[in-house]
């Protein structure tokens, strides 16, 4: 028995090694760092001082106060929120119907369903997001046929390129494979045999699937959820491209503090606030589903 | 005036592609029956089973509940619920849950599910597992709640899809047992499916033999068992002896058959109809035929002799399997009453074998 149990952690080593060094202790420079003088050029200023032969700490309380001198970052995670929420939910209501019809598809066809899922990563995200920049483009056609339509009707012109809608629009796309993946392997092990029993005991269509099939599916909606909320909240890269100056999201602010301003300390405090926001929001997501389920 | 049944399958067909699931069945089912479909894997019982609880649609053909179609019923609308043979208990629900589910359907108020829920709870003497959930129980306990569920809403009609296959085998005695007992409380008609021919005699009043699509026999168990009406039968119900022959003459129930190899025996009270010349196979049960070292028969009895080829010691008795003159292997009973008497022969030993005129049943080609 204990030889067992010493086998199981000695397996687990190699990754709980690499979790320690590239998540745990970068998290803790991190967090080190959100409390430490920003460097005259950029990077990190010294920790200590050497002051007449005796080293001192020079740590400050100073990034974390300006996060809470204005409201502006507040009101930056909030549209970052946002925006995940917003994603989330669409890609639930777009992403269930879907995984839904492949789990419930014959198995030749499923395969070929997933794969179509599967296929927008087999080119590059960036690539994809220029390829809605130009579907976008005041100039391109899907504006010019939404123009024209509007124009019919007697109303003004639209533009979609740096639009809210046009972020969604991009969010959503680039994230419903991670809900339809994980719903989609939840709903293919449902036991068929359930919904029949369901319909024998006079449950209608509607009923099947809110008391039966929905309540089942919880735990893959949970994991899906997180997978598409997490990476949304920190997004840079769609926002840069296509917000404009209204699309903001925190991810921006923390890469031009980095990049731009130079600023690590303060960058590192808003990193830790969204590190620290993404768990609350895995935590509660999982306590969330154990309880659905029952357990 | 004729009496209507509960239940009436009319030539109802199914068909899968090239397949014929079911080939123009038609059946009668009274009220209050406990009836078993029976036969081997893909012989139409299931398929014929998911059409009454309309999950699936016949090619042709009525199905008729108190004289009214239900064919165009979905399965939600139709008065009967099914026990399936993995149970489908909600795992998200608890056990009372479970149970209210078609109450909760039918739009009964909560006090009245309540009620009936532990009422149903108590008759399936598990009245403590109420706030317990699906995964919690025992094999034999999920199958009582399953049956608490189908009942609970007092259906005309219960149908069950080898409900007791997936219980070991003394667990499975036992439900039986409680099926039977169930059953005759309730007085619920009951369609049972199963290919285990030895809980079809045990369970039923009435059973349909099943091959190929079609019905082959309807009968109750003992007559099933003794009256075999084809080799199929015979040799799907119990262990049968299949000797063949032709009949050479027949005189009112009596009837002399000539054995190959064998020569002529003598068969009396038959109840097959048959004209001399025909192909016909007398059907014997291993039971039926006496097996000694000198078996001195007497005047009514066919004998003859042979050796000992195989025996199978199965504790309560000995299974011998006798090569007649002819090399025809036949399998004989002896039970192991005698004390301390357990083998009476060894393979190798010659012995003899008799069977009274009436032990054998003639069935046709």
């Amino acid at each position: 028995m204990q030889g067992k149990a010493w086998y199981k952690y000695l397996l687990s080593l190699p990754p709980m090694a690499y979790l320690l060094i590239f998540f745990a202790a970068p998290t803790f420079i991190m967090l080190f760092a959100s409390f430490r003088y920003a460097g005259e050029y950029g990077g990190l200023a010294p920790w200590y001082l050497h002051e007449g032969g005796r080293l001192t700490l020079d740590l400050t309380l100073e990034n974390w106060q300006r996060l809470l001198e204005t409201d502006i970052y507040l009101r930056l995670f909030l549209r970052s929120i946002g925006y995940a929420v917003a994603t989330t939910l669409l890609c639930m209501v777009m992403g269930y119907p879907l995984a839904l019809m492949i789990a419930r598809s014959g198995r030749k066809h499923r395969d070929l369903l997933l794969l179509l899922v599967i296929l927008p990563f087999w080119s590059n995200f960036l690539v994809r997001i220029y390829a809605w920049m130009i579907i976008f483009s005041p100039a391109g056609a899907l504006t010019r046929m939404i123009n024209g339509a509007l124009e019919l009707l007697g109303m003004g012109s639209v533009t979609l390129m740096y639009s809210p809608t046009a972020m969604l629009v991009c969010l959503v796309y680039v994230h419903l494979p991670f809900m339809v993946l994980p719903l989609y392997a939840n709903l293919e092990k449902h036991d068929l045999d359930l919904l029949d029993a369901a319909q024998d005991l006079g449950a209608g269509k509607w009923r099947r699937f809110w008391l039966i099939t929905w309540p089942l599916s919880l735990p893959g909606i949970t994991a899906g959820s997180i997978l598409v909320f997490i990476p949304v909240l920190g997004m840079f890269a769609i926002p840069d491209l296509l917000g404009g100056t209204n699309g903001i999201m925190i991810g921006n602010v923390i890469k031009q503090q980095f990049m731009e301003s130079r600023d690590w300390p303060f960058g590192s405090v808003l990193s830790m606030v969204l590190t620290v926001t993404a768990v609350a929001v895995v935590l509660l997501g999982s306590r969330l589903g154990a309880r659905r389920e029952g357990r | 005036m004729e009496i209507t049944a509960l239940l009436e399958i009319v030539d109802v067909s199914r068909h899968f592609d090239d397949f014929v699931a079911l080939d123009k069945v038609s059946l009668r089912i009274e009220a209050g029956e406990f009836f078993t479909l029976l036969g081997p894997s893909g012989c139409g019982k299931t398929t014929l089973l998911r059409l009454l609880a309309g999950f699936d649609q016949p090619d042709g053909g009525d199905i008729l509940l108190d004289d009214k179609s239900i064919i165009s019923a979905p399965p939600e609308q139709r008065p009967l619920h099914t026990i399936f043979q993995n149970y489908a208990l909600f795992p998200h629900m608890t056990v009372a849950e479970n149970i209210g589910f078609p109450l909760r359907m039918a739009g009964c108020a909560k006090k009245d599910i309540q009620a009936r829920v532990s009422e149903a709870l108590e008759n399936v003497r598990l009245p403590d597992k109420a706030r317990h959930y699906p995964d919690a129980l025992s094999g034999g306990q999920k199958q009582r709640i399953a049956i608490a569920r189908a009942l609970v809403n007092r259906p005309r009609l219960l149908l069950l899809d080898e409900p007791l296959s997936a219980l070991d085998a003394k667990l499975r005695e036992q439900m039986q047992i409680e099926l039977i007992n169930l059953q005759k409380d309730i007085g619920i008609t009951f369609i049972y499916v199963t290919h285990d021919q030895g809980e079809a005699l045990a369970l039923s009043h009435r059973i349909a033999v099943m091959d190929q699509g079609r019905i082959v026999q309807v009968d109750v168990p003992e007559r099933l068992y003794g009256f075999p009406n084809s080799r199929f039968v015979a040799d799907f119900i119990g262990k049968c002896n299949l000797l063949e022959g032709n009949v050479r003459e027949q005189q009112g129930n009596s009837v002399t058959v000539e054995l190959d190899g064998l020569g002529p025996v003598h068969v009396c009270r038959s109840e097959t109809k048959c004209v001399a010349g025909s192909r016909c196979a007398l059907t014997l049960r291993p039971e039926k035929i006496r097996i000694a070292a000198n078996v001195s028969p007497t005047e009514d009895e066919s004998h003859f002799s042979g050796s000992v080829h195989d025996m199978l010691y199965l504790g309560d008795v000995t299974v011998y399997i006798v090569a007649l003159s002819n090399g025809l292997l036949l399998e004989a009973l002896l039970a192991n009453s005698a004390s301390g008497r357990t083998n009476f022969f060894e393979v190798g030993d010659s012995v003899e074998v008799a069977w009274s005129c009436d032990a054998g049943h003639l069935v046709l080609e």
